[in-house]
């Protein structure tokens, strides 16, 4: 094995498991190109029928939040419990909300 | 042994032989990525190959086992195609025999879809799909080294000249292709032709590779005549079976 994927850029794998779900972040891995990546997905991710499904994305393409901005981010939300709708009466008649 | 059986012990080496190829790259590929890939193209063909053997040992009837035909057959006794034998070289290499292999055997299956043997057909109708599969990868990287630097596009290129006079034996029509074709359980070989120059020609055009001209050819691997390579692939394959008779794990 030579290190020669190191150069490769490196793309984040999402799968799909059934018709219906939504597609769930795998793992990672490296391809040269999309086709490439979507193939190497399907090798690594969906030799045990996991998936009926493959998005492959460029990991520089994904723009992420910076923990250090969790405390502005995040913690606004803490205390503002109204947000949750656990005020509401539910009539007894609705089975599924 | 008739040439039903024959026909069939031909496609199920070709298959076997192949595997055994593949596996040869198994922490040896340029990346673990393809590691992968090519380990899982061979398991196809393994896969291929079990379904056939199992069948060629029944049409035999002579009570022996796939385990039987795979470890237990000499040399002579292989009947695969003698393009499947030669050595891996190097990644551009195995990706140009793996090219040439993956479109005649996705002609072959779709043929035998249909085939008057419904066993043969059955076995195809399975192995068509993994097929356009291998294809697609094997043309792939073809077009991705054809077309890339000029390292990999004279490695390729030159790959591609080294192992074109073994295809001309993919399409030869012996005395057991002749039965089959005849009976409707195979294809006439040369009529898989015109379909695999147009699925090859379009791929290597876009790679800016050069179809070589054709050449005479000396090989009948299907016939049990091979080239010096096989011998080497078969002492690798058939030792542990050989030295330790039904080992299990």
């Amino acid at each position: 094995m030579t290190d020669s994927s190191r150069d490769w850029p490196l793309y984040e794998i999402f799968i799909r498991a059934r018709a219906g779900l939504d597609h769930k972040h795998v793992g990672s891995l490296h391809a040269t190109d999309a086709m490439m990546a979507i193939e190497h997905a399907r090798d690594l991710y969906t030799r045990r029928q996991e998936g009926v499904s493959i998005w492959a994305v460029r990991s520089s393409d994904i723009v992420a939040s910076d923990p250090a901005d969790a405390d502005a981010l995040f913690e606004p939300a803490r205390d503002k419990v109204y947000r949750h709708p656990t005020f509401y009466d539910i009539p007894e008649e609705v089975k599924t909300l | 042994m008739t040439p039903h059986c024959r026909y069939v012990l031909r496609l199920a080496d070709t298959s076997l032989i192949l595997a055994q190829r593949l596996g040869e790259w198994i922490g040896h590929a340029p990346a673990i990525e393809e590691d992968l890939g090519l380990a899982n193209v061979s398991l196809d063909l393994l896969g291929q190959a079990r379904m056939l053997l199992s069948y060629a040992a029944e049409l035999e009837g002579r009570g022996r086992s796939e385990d039987d035909l795979a470890y237990l057959r000499e040399e002579s006794e292989f009947l695969n195609a003698t393009l499947v034998e030669q050595p891996n070289g190097d990644f551009g290499q195995t990706i140009v025999r793996q090219f040439l292999i993956d479109a005649w055997q996705l002609e072959l299956y779709e043929w035998l879809q249909e085939s008057k043997d419904p066993r043969l057909a059955e076995i195809a109708a399975k192995a068509v799909k993994e097929t356009r599969y291998h294809l697609r990868y094997s043309a792939g990287w073809l077009v991705r080294l054809g077309d890339g630097t000029e390292v990999s596009h004279a490695r390729v290129q030159d790959a591609l000249e080294r192992l074109w006079p073994f295809t001309g034996e993919l399409f030869a029509a012996d005395a057991v292709d002749h039965e089959v074709a005849q009976a409707g359980i195979g294809p006439a070989p040369e009529s898989l032709l015109p379909g695999w120059s147009a699925r090859i020609g379009a791929v290597l055009s876009g790679s800016r590779l050069a179809v070589p001209p054709t050449t005479p050819f000396g090989w009948h691997g299907k016939r049990g005549q091979h080239s010096e390579h096989l011998g080497h692939v078969l002492a690798e394959m058939q030792s542990l079976h050989r030295a330790h008779p039904g080992a299990i794990w």
